[in-house]
């Protein structure tokens, strides 16, 4: 798929399995909303195709797909004339499904009381929560949520990841992307990563430690007497030692992660403290695309 | 696109929030007053350079009006739909809307009858409460009369109207639109007669002149004009264009199909462009 000259996604091929929260992480420009909206049937790729429930997005059936689907875009716009009920009503009405639901939703999202309100008064937190309201309707089996998290104040995004959870356990099919990463690490099941348009990793998140091959680290506190130690425990060891005031940092690869435990582990009655850290999705994020 | 399975459902509920959201904003209102103030004094004092001040007859205030109306409809028209597409598309609401269970086609019709709807609703109204005021001068022929004057002014809105939003499909913003939508008034209402005849009169009525009652269906704004004269002797003298204009081209029903052709050509144009 490609802008002019400019190849927005290129060589994309993706599998989401049914009932998982699939996230999209990404660079600004990455091409996650482009792929979002290529899932959605909204753009039609130059080659290749998208089928949801086997069906062809660019095809004439995919209308009744898109009754199943829910889709938050990333910067939704709604009609600042119409109140969040009767916008909701309205999308109700195009969905074909029955609008009796929309103010119950309304209060799920935490918006019941200024359901009545014009969105001309609402804020770009409650619009995002008014998105994500218009993404349920109709009970989707299928959640599109780009950035669903934006404008969102902490007890926003506590709630609306509950709601997810909820979903998730109705066994709702969750596709996300979002900035943050240290917020979607532990929601989803698996992960792609995007840079310049291309896939550069898929997974979940063991599986995207073992591929980027990133160190982990363990954080030992104790004296400067335990320090010299662990530093001759570890010595025959292909570990690499940090520092710092308050502790020593020992960094190894996954395979030697046992050894030094089992090291540390021999020197139990000296050291005050150690705990291990793994590869996050930002460093994951970081390692994976250029 | 799929024109087949056209579900009116989805054309019905676009339509119905671009209609409600006109009479909400008073938009609806407005207009419809515009008609009625204009049309009114139109009538009152339509003679007034003739030293007369009064109703004189539906037909003189016909011939008034039909100069107004070609002036004013179809900017009104052009304003009120050249955002249509383009509009949501600069606002980002057309990614969700298009995210529905709607074809493109359903959502470009829905607009265009809503607006339609809405422009027909204030015409009629407008023009209908001079009718209701003037009831007691008006004659059964003359009530006639004013009914074609009516039902031509909501075709040059729907026409023109049409116009607009195809050019909401085929500009790339907003501020282009509104560009394009000016230049289409200027085009059609005020350049296109001048043009023609410019060019008759250089050549010495050698060019086109057999061909101009029928360049004269090129534009809807002219069919307005011949529909109102051919029904009307006082308008017709008014123009002098019942003399160029052959009574065969003259036929209501044909000139209310090239009216609906104005109506269909530019929204089928503006439906094969937006069709991705």
């Amino acid at each position: 798929m490609h802008y002019g000259a400019v190849h927005a996604l290129d060589g994309i091929s993706l599998s989401i399995r049914a009932g998982e929260v699939f996230g999209l992480i990404g660079h600004n420009g990455a091409g996650k909303s482009t792929l979002f909206k290529a899932m959605m049937g909204l753009l039609t790729p130059t080659a290749g195709d998208i089928r949801i429930d086997g069906v062809a997005v660019s095809g004439d059936d995919f209308r009744e797909v898109r009754r199943r689907i829910g889709y938050l875009p990333e910067n939704v716009v709604f009609y600042d004339n119409l109140s969040a009920l009767e916008t909701l009503r309205f999308f109700a009405r195009l969905k074909g499904v029955a609008s009796d639901d929309c103010r119950a939703l309304l209060e799920r999202v935490g918006l019941g009381a200024a359901a009545g309100r014009r969105l001309r008064e609402y804020s770009k937190g409650m619009r995002q929560r008014l998105g994500f309201a218009q993404a349920l309707l109709g009970s989707p089996r299928l959640l599109f949520l780009d950035e669903p998290t934006n404008g969102l104040d902490p007890d926003g995004i506590r709630e609306f990841y509950a709601i997810l959870t909820e979903l998730r356990a109705r066994g709702v099919t969750i596709v996300l992307t979002s900035h943050i990463l240290a917020e979607i690490q532990q929601r989803v099941d698996r992960l792609a990563i995007i840079a310049a348009g291309r896939l550069r990793a898929v997974g979940g998140l063991a599986e995207l430690r073992t591929q980027a091959a990133l160190p982990l680290w363990f954080d030992v506190e104790c004296d400067e007497q335990a320090r010299a130690a662990v530093r001759s425990a570890l010595a025959a060891l292909p570990v690499r030692l940090h520092e710092t005031a308050a502790t020593l940092r020992v960094e190894c690869a996954r395979e030697h992660k046992l050894a030094v435990l089992a090291a540390l582990g021999r020197l139990e009655g000296r050291l005050r403290d150690v705990s291990l850290h793994e590869a996050s999705l930002e460093d994951l994020f970081f390692g994976l695309s250029p | 696109m799929s024109v087949i399975k056209l579900q009116r459902r989805q054309v019905a509920t676009i339509a119905g929030k671009e209609f409600w959201d006109r009479i909400r904003s008073l938009w609806v209102l407005a207009i419809a007053l515009v008609f009625t103030v204009f049309a009114l004094v139109i009538a009152y004092f339509g003679g007034a350079q003739q030293g007369m001040v009064g109703f004189r007859s539906m037909e003189f205030t016909i011939a008034s009006l039909v100069s107004l109306v070609i002036y004013l409809i179809p900017l009104i028209a052009l304003i009120l739909g050249f955002d249509a597409i383009v509009g949501e598309r600069e606002r980002g609401s057309l990614d969700l809307l298009l995210s529905m269970p709607i074809t493109r086609f359903e959502l470009l019709l829905g607009k265009y009858l809503g607006l339609a709807g809405a422009l027909a609703f204030s015409t009629v109204a407008g023009f209908g409460l001079v009718a209701l005021v003037l009831a007691s001068h008006l004659s059964l022929s003359g009530l006639a009369h004013y009914g074609v004057f009516m039902a031509s002014s909501v075709l040059l809105g729907l026409a023109f109207l049409s116009l607009a939003v195809m050019v909401s499909v085929f500009a790339g913003d907003r501020t282009r639109a509104s560009g394009l939508a000016i230049a289409l008034w200027f085009f059609f209402v005020l350049m296109f007669d001048l043009i023609l005849l410019g060019v008759l009169v250089v050549s010495g009525g050698k060019a086109g002149g057999d061909w101009f009652p029928y360049l004269l269906l090129m534009n809807p704004a002219d069919v307005f004009r011949v529909i109102n004269i051919s029904t009307l002797d006082e308008v017709g003298a008014l123009y002098g264009l019942a003399a160029v204009f052959p009574p065969e081209l003259a036929r209501p029903w044909l000139l209310c199909a090239v009216m609906l052709a104005w109506c269909v050509l530019p929204l089928s144009l503006a439906a094969w462009r937006f069709r991705r």
